[in-house]
């Protein structure tokens, strides 16, 4: 309750700047902008937006591939307070075993846990939602927090939806066996995104990101190599990024649903990278929906990486998720309705499997020279409930 | 009519026409039943596409515009 008071205050006070703004700026530039604005939000239909159900989700997750066996629960719980007001927590735990290629050939294989618990609010206002969020994830060496807001606006009747989001997070990096190194990195996040009503059976979704970096953004662990002699990697201290997906999505045939997905990725580190996926999804019976998917992800290197320096250079890194690399992935989905009553509640149980393969084209095992390759399982079973 | 004027109007004709007729949705929210089933949803289910997210986000240098959101980690 006080959380809605609060964000009724924060609503008159914007409207208050607002119309400040308008007053200033009357015979200027932004009058007209914001009038345009006005007219467009004039559009928007008088449904109102609707705040997601109420839920409670649990899951096992597990990933197996390259030397790294990663798993742990994960929940999520989300529960409205008012008609327009609702809470959610989550909690995501990964304890991981890791003998990946890097650590073999430059360190001894460790276990750790991570833990990243997050909170989060969802509030209605008129055609609006607009949702808060913050995380804290923990591991032994690196300590990540965010804070987020996004807000999903109608626009035309419910044809046209638009997001806009920001999202920042300071992460503090420490290294095993120093306990005098810690180093900040700050992270920003800015989403833009539209989904558009199509026809009665395709829907259409434009997301772009922007993302900028600052800090330590290398490992403290990993090496670059230099004539085969090991150096500690030295990556720059920021990074900006840009990516724009487009995704289509239509039903067919009595039960079925078909997507397709197109991501360009690009960087001010000279990384260019597209993912393409195909889905597609039937219900079989009343009971089962059934999906199955195949993503392609290509990448292309960073300026400052090489798999053997011929030169000493300012950045120097070895880090493969740098390196110019494809993966492919074929996943596939079957959630079941095992209790439902309509209107009251539902509860579903579910599996999903994707087997992906690692291609590298510049990155190599040191131990025998070839390029390195590597395949992964991905398992996922959960059960959620609606109510 | 200075070319000013003539951007002013024509911003306002604009919005009139875009905010104040507004546009008539040609697919009506009673034939939106197939959109709104959850089927057309492709991250229906939030914990598994955080995972698979995450999966992706530390082993790749692409990241964002997929529409989900996870929390920073040192995971790579």
């Amino acid at each position: 309750m006080a959380a809605t008071k609060y964000l009724s205050r924060l609503a008159t006070w914007l409207r208050g700047r607002l119309r400040h703004l308008l007053h200033a700026g009357r015979d200027g530039r932004f009058a007209r902008i914001v009038g345009l604005l006005g007219g467009v939000l004039a559009t928007a239909s008088a449904e109102g937006a609707d705040l997601p159900e109420d839920q409670a989700d649990l899951m096992y997750h597990s990933y197996i591939g390259g030397g790294v066996v990663a798993n742990g629960p994960a929940m999520l719980i989300r529960k409205s307070i008012s008609d327009s007001v609702s809470l959610n927590a989550s909690y995501f735990v990964d304890m991981v075993s890791n003998a990946s290629i890097d650590v073999v050939t430059t360190a001894s294989p460790y276990r750790e846990q991570r833990v990243e618990t997050g909170v989060g609010m969802d509030y209605v206002y008129r055609d609006a939602l607009i949702s808060l969020a913050a995380t804290h994830s923990n591991e032994p060496d690196y300590i990540a927090d965010s804070v987020g807001i996004d807000a999903a606006q109608d626009f035309f009747g419910g044809m046209t939806t638009v997001n806009v989001g920001y999202t920042h997070g300071w992460d503090t990096v420490m290294k095993h066996g120093d306990p005098s190194f810690s180093q900040p990195a700050d992270h920003w996040q800015y989403r833009l995104g539209a989904t558009q009503v199509l026809t009665a059976r395709w829907l259409m979704t434009l997301n772009l990101e922007a993302i900028a970096d600052d800090g330590y953004l290398a490992s403290p662990y990993r090496v670059a190599r230099v004539f085969g002699a090991a150096v500690p990697e030295v990556d720059p201290s920021t990074r900006s990024s840009r990516a724009a997906q487009l995704r289509v999505v239509g039903s067919v045939g009595a039960n079925g649903a078909v997507r397709a997905e197109y991501r360009y990725f690009w960087d001010t580190w000279d990384i260019h990278a597209n993912t393409t996926e195909l889905g597609y999804s039937q219900y079989a019976g009343s009971r089962w929906l059934l999906d199955a998917y195949a993503r392609y992800y290509s990448q292309g290197h960073a300026l400052f990486y090489s798999n053997d320096f011929t030169s000493e250079m300012q950045y120097m890194s070895r880090n493969r998720q740098l390196s110019t690399f494809n993966d492919v992935g074929l996943g596939a989905k079957a959630s079941y309705t095992a209790l439902r009553e309509a209107g009251r509640y539902e509860v579903k149980v579910g599996a999903e499997f994707e087997r992906l393969s690692f291609h590298y084209n510049d990155f190599t095992d040191i131990r025998t020279g070839q390029l390195y390759s590597f395949n992964a399982n991905v398992f996922e079973l959960f059960v959620s409930a609606l109510f | 009519m200075k070319p000013r004027r003539v951007a002013t109007a024509a911003l306002m004709a604009t919005a009139f026409l875009v905010g104040g007729c507004g546009i008539e949705p040609w697919v009506k929210p009673y034939e939106r039943e197939r959109l709104a089933d959850p089927i057309m949803q492709v991250n229906r289910d939030p914990l598994p596409a955080k995972h698979r997210e995450h999966v992706y986000d530390v082993r790749e240098a692409a990241r964002g515009g997929t529409g989900i959101q996870g929390g920073g980690c040192g995971c790579n």
